[in-house]
């Protein structure tokens, strides 16, 4: 084990992959000799060279359908949008191409690719550059997505979505880019669709995404003193869903929590609550709560994106007031 | 009307022959596809490449076997140019369970990866930034293959074009983007439209490329154009853009007449028929009117022969609907 942070992770997951495939490449604005905005690829250009690790300039569209056309080609591309509120700049290649190929096609092309984003708030920088918007991404047939809490599922999920066959969504929080933990040194893979419970309880389950997971995770520990039992947990990846841990998990305690930095329509909180309420309603002892931010954009002062974003406070508050109603 | 570009290389009769036969069938195929959606046949949409037979038979035969092509909604000469089944393209228009990409794409998504021919798209320009994808691939991998992506004028107006150019220059890729100058932007003439007077050649200097126009109704001079291009990109030199003028002799889709056409602006252009101007030159050439005939009844027999076994097919079946959204086959988003 090495103690590495969220974004040194985002490297390890890369160089790893890089190591083992030479046709995995990675392209994007400032990735290069800058080492990302965000400094999440440094060290890549200087290992792996300038075939592989390719700046380029501020061009989404071109990024993407630079990755869609190496992809159907034989390589194993990745491709950074510098901020996931980008990806609004590029859809088209996102939703309509990408997603779409392989089903038109009926098969005849395959699209191995990784699209990597900073995504969520917490840094400040206002609506344009803040917002969550995994939901998006969830509502496209055709395209996985994966959102890691910890450097050790950053590195093990982004190993598992370069070497998946099909299009990965890579959502990571840059609230938790400073974040340190854990992570396995050696060959580290962790498939997606598969949810971690991270703390098991009595009361209520609550499960949350990327950077709402640490937060769950005190909300929890809080709750206990109140003599709210939770589970917690991490759903690491919303496609694929690993829906039977969730229901088992609300099944055994009777009530479920969702906690999202979506904006609060069509969240997916809701299409978690809706399965719930189809597939274990009769497990349940009360209603489905989704804890989400209120449906606006962000704002940029801190004292008021603070108050936007679900908080450990805004969770137990939330959890306590529907256990105890 | 047009620099001829790619010099006066000599064309041999045999390949002259493929040229015209290939143009044939093309003519054959989409005025076949006219009927059948006047026969309420073919669903939805079709846009016709009535007239642009020489681009997709000159760019084509040029091309090396595992060339990429990536070309639009109005694909079907250029997806049959490459070798594809006449049959299944013909099914697939027909929504039939026999068609090439099993009724799952429809006409403006032809794609056949067997013969390289990797898509048409339908969202008009994002396919030249795939086509750069392709190409950056064959650069990384050194293979030595060319992306050819064909586009219409209405492409050059959109800002995937603009990214596209520019990246496909500063990666020096091998690709080639042909601009199809039909005058039209679905129903609106380009020129209305457009603040440069030839809209792709004009930007091209922004991009440091030469501009290069040409006859789009000359096979050979699509031919010759495609050869310079195509070894350009081979030896490294990077992308060229080309824009080649043409005319579309119908309306932009199954639902458009045409007729904000100037009359004498269509008769113009249907004296300058791209198979008439053809087979006239085969003729002046010595070519006997005989071996011509005997090229267009054989070409209008593949293409009844294509739609009897087009029509033959089943229909898609049901177990389809839910089937290659991922790799593994199917379409499950959950355990």
């Amino acid at each position: 084990m090495a103690e590495l942070t969220y974004r040194e992770a985002v490297a390890a997951g890369i160089a790893q992959e890089m190591r083992r495939d030479p046709n995995v490449v990675l392209i994007g604005e400032d990735i290069a000799a800058a080492g990302g905005v965000f400094k999440t690829t440094v060290g890549l250009l200087e290992e792996f060279g300038a075939e592989r690790v390719r700046d380029t300039p501020i061009s989404e569209q071109a990024i993407l359908g630079a990755v869609m056309g190496a992809a159907m080609t034989g390589l194993r591309p990745i491709a950074e949008i510098m901020f996931s509120d980008f990806l609004a700049c590029c859809w088209d290649l996102v939703a309509n191409q990408i997603a779409k190929t392989r089903y038109m096609t009926d098969g005849q092309v395959s699209l191995p690719l990784v699209i990597r984003t900073a995504n969520g708030g917490g840094l400040r920088f206002g609506a344009q550059h803040s917002q969550a918007v995994e939901n998006w991404a969830m509502a496209v047939p055709g395209l996985k997505v994966v959102a890691p809490a910890y450097p050790a599922d950053v590195k093990g999920l982004l190993a598992a979505s370069i070497r998946d066959p099909d299009p990965v969504l890579f959502f990571e929080a840059k609230g938790l880019f400073a974040e340190k933990g854990e992570v396995p040194e050696g060959e580290h893979v962790v498939p997606l669709g598969t949810a971690n419970v991270l703390r098991t309880g009595r009361n209520c389950t609550i499960i949350a995404l990327a950077a709402m997971v640490p937060r769950a995770l005190e909300a929890a520990n809080r709750l206990a003193r109140f003599g709210i039992d939770a589970t917690v947990v991490d759903l690491r990846s919303l496609v694929p869903l690993d829906a039977r841990t969730v229901l088992t998990e609300v099944s055994k305690t009777g009530r479920a929590f969702t906690v999202e930095e979506n904006p609060r329509l069509c969240g997916w909180g809701a299409e978690l609550a809706a399965l719930i309420a189809d597939e274990c309603f009769y497990d349940l002892d009360g209603p489905i709560v989704r804890i989400t931010t209120p449906h606006i954009p962000l704002p940029a002062a801190d004292a008021l994106e603070d108050l936007a974003r679900p908080s450990v406070e805004r969770i137990v508050e939330e959890v306590r007031t529907a256990m105890e109603r | 009307m047009a620099k001829v570009f790619g010099g006066e290389t000599a064309i041999d009769s045999q390949t002259q022959l493929a040229l015209y036969r290939m143009q044939v069938e093309l003519r054959l195929f989409e005025k076949r596809a006219h009927d059948l959606f006047l026969q309420n046949l073919v669903k939805g949409t079709s846009h016709l490449g009535l007239g642009q037979e020489a681009v997709a038979a000159g760019f084509a035969a040029a091309m090396r076997p595992d060339d990429y092509t990536f070309c639009t909604y109005r694909g079907h000469n250029h997806t049959l140019a490459r070798g594809a089944s006449m049959t299944a393209v013909m099914a697939e228009l027909l929504g039939r369970g026999n068609g090439l990409l099993h009724g799952k794409g429809g006409s403006m998504h032809l794609t056949d990866v067997a013969h390289f021919a990797m898509g048409s798209y339908a969202i008009v320009g994002a396919h030249l930034t795939i086509a750069n994808g392709a190409a950056w691939s064959a650069q990384y991998r050194k293979s030595g293959q060319v992306a050819v992506c064909f586009f219409g004028d209405g492409a050059t107006n959109i800002g995937a074009f603009h990214e596209a150019l520019n990246l496909a220059v500063v990666w020096k890729l091998p690709v080639v983007f042909v601009c199809e100058n039909n005058l039209y932007m679905e129903y609106t003439p380009i020129a209305s439209v457009t603040a440069a007077k030839n809209p792709a050649a004009d930007r091209a200097t922004a991009y440091g490329l030469e501009p290069i126009i040409i006859d789009g109704n000359d096979a050979d001079v699509c031919y010759r154009t495609a050869l310079s291009a195509y070894e350009r990109a081979r030896s490294g030199k990077g992308p060229s853009l080309i824009e080649a003028k043409t005319y579309r002799h119908g309306g932009h889709s199954r639902a458009d007449p045409a007729s904000y056409r100037p009359k004498d602006e269509l008769e113009e252009w249907l004296k300058r028929d791209p198979i008439d101007l053809y087979r006239a030159r085969l003729l002046a050439r010595g070519v006997a009117q005989g071996v011509l005939d005997a090229i267009d009844a054989e070409a209008a027999a593949k293409v009844d022969r294509a739609t009897e076994e087009a029509k033959a097919g089943p229909a898609p079946s049901p177990d389809l609907l839910e089937r290659n959204v991922w790799a593994d086959g199917g379409a499950a988003w959950r355990n």
